[in-house]
């Protein structure tokens, strides 16, 4: 650390390659519960976005501050109690401030605790690297996982209700008055997941290092 | 009798973890190349839910919800500390887990090493978070029904895994467009398997 800059090359990787390489969505395959779960509609999926980034980089630096004192066997508690403390924090902003996203939100907010991006990366990176580099490491894979969220969202709120951010886009186009209804399977659950499926199918045609073998 | 088969046959087919809520998609979705591991990992699971449920359940009903601690005395009755709800539940989870890993290493060494990394992150398994907190929300009555919901629940997930297993080894002699090859295609099977269990409630579209 002493011998890097802030922004040195490596940092830099740090912060971008969540973004596309190495997403912890299409990717790293964590966090996939609420990705598919709170997209329906645009607005949640976003404070749901911010509030992992709020959490994920707080919870890497911390756990990346007390890594010497940490017995590898209780770590998993550490981690734990870390984030859920995190957790209850934006739990209670989220109900003072935007009460009405937070109960669409109900048990998933809870959830981010096993949203296993926040787990993953504190057992993968924070646990062995310092804290700036944890705080990096933690922003871009909260972003990482923030776009795959808002782009799941914005097809699935367009393509199912016809609105963004609660906006009637299709309707002021005029596009219903030429025969265009709502796809309402996008708003089921199965629908989330072929989203998903799409948008990985597409990273891996521009992206030929990231397919697999079998 | 029937409340509790009612509550049994609704945990594992109609409000199943995986299709209807998405919980313990990582797990799912990572440990599900060969049905062997998926085995393990689904009964693992299904014991650390079966445990955890009914433990919380208690947690809740004496210690968290608001009166829970009349049983202190009647100045307590006032008290609600459902705030510390999340942190009480995962350090009850975060417990059991360190216990099974250790259980596992000691008596399965083969089936810890296949299990890798994942064996830790049962604890983050949503579905296990996530049967707590919906046990929490629906209320159940009394400790039995928490029990079932539990096991329920866990053979649920059980179910899950073990059927997209089975489909991913024999996907394996299928031509698959290459960028779909692997999380791609399981996506979209899950997708489809998720039509075909909510058809148990009925879609309304």
């Amino acid at each position: 650390m002493s011998k890097n800059s802030l922004f040195s090359k490596k940092n830099k990787s740090l912060l971008t390659d969540p973004l596309d390489d190495n997403n912890p969505v299409t990717v790293q395959v964590l966090g996939i519960c609420s990705a598919l779960a709170i997209t329906v509609q645009l607005k949640p999926a976003v404070v749901m976005a911010l509030s992992v980034i709020f959490v994920m980089c707080v919870a890497n630096v911390v756990v990346s501050l007390m890594r010497n004192f940490i017995p590898s066997r209780i770590r998993i508690i550490v981690q734990l109690v870390v984030i859920a403390s995190l957790v209850i924090i934006v739990d209670e902003v989220l109900k003072a401030y935007v009460y009405d996203v937070s109960k669409e939100l109900s048990v998933f907010v809870g959830l981010i605790i096993t949203n296993c991006i926040i787990m993953g990366r504190l057992e993968a990176f924070a646990l062995a690297n310092s804290p700036w580099e944890s705080f990096l490491d933690g922003l871009g894979n909260a972003f990482g996982y923030g776009w795959i969220l808002i782009a799941v969202a914005f097809f699935r709120e367009l393509l199912g209700a016809g609105t963004l951010y609660g906006y009637p886009v299709l309707e002021k186009l005029g596009v219903y008055e030429l025969g265009y209804e709502n796809n309402g399977m996008m708003i089921l659950p199965p629908m989330a997941l072929v989203t998903v499926g799409v948008i990985i199918w597409i990273q891996r045609m521009r992206n030929q290092k990231l397919i697999e073998t079998n | 009798m029937q409340e509790l088969a009612n509550i049994f046959i609704k945990s594992i087919f109609i409000d199943n973890m995986v299709f209807a809520y998405f919980l313990g998609m990582c797990s799912y979705l990572a440990i599900s190349k060969t049905v062997k591991t998926s085995v393990g990992m689904g009964l693992a699971v299904i014991f650390v839910l079966s445990i955890t449920v009914p433990i919380n359940y208690l947690l809740v009903n004496f210690v968290l919800d608001k009166g829970a601690l009349v049983w202190l005395g009647e100045e307590f009755k006032d008290i609600d500390l459902s705030f510390l709800s999340f942190i009480m539940f995962i350090a009850v989870i975060a417990s059991m887990v360190q216990l099974v890993e250790m259980i596992v290493e000691k008596f399965s060494p083969a089936l810890y090493s296949s299990l890798g990394v994942f064996l830790p992150l049962i604890a983050v398994n949503c579905a296990i978070l996530g049967g707590s907190l919906f046990m929490q929300e629906r209320a159940y009555s009394n400790i039995t029904e928490a029990v079932v919901f539990g096991v329920g629940s866990g053979i649920g997930w059980f179910l899950a895994i073990v059927g997209i297993a089975a489909i991913r080894e024999k996907i394996r002699y299928s031509h698959v467009p290459p960028a779909l090859r692997g999380l791609g295609i399981t996506f979209i099977i899950t997708g489809l398997m998720g039509i075909a269990f909510m058809s148990f409630m009925g879609i309304k579209l």
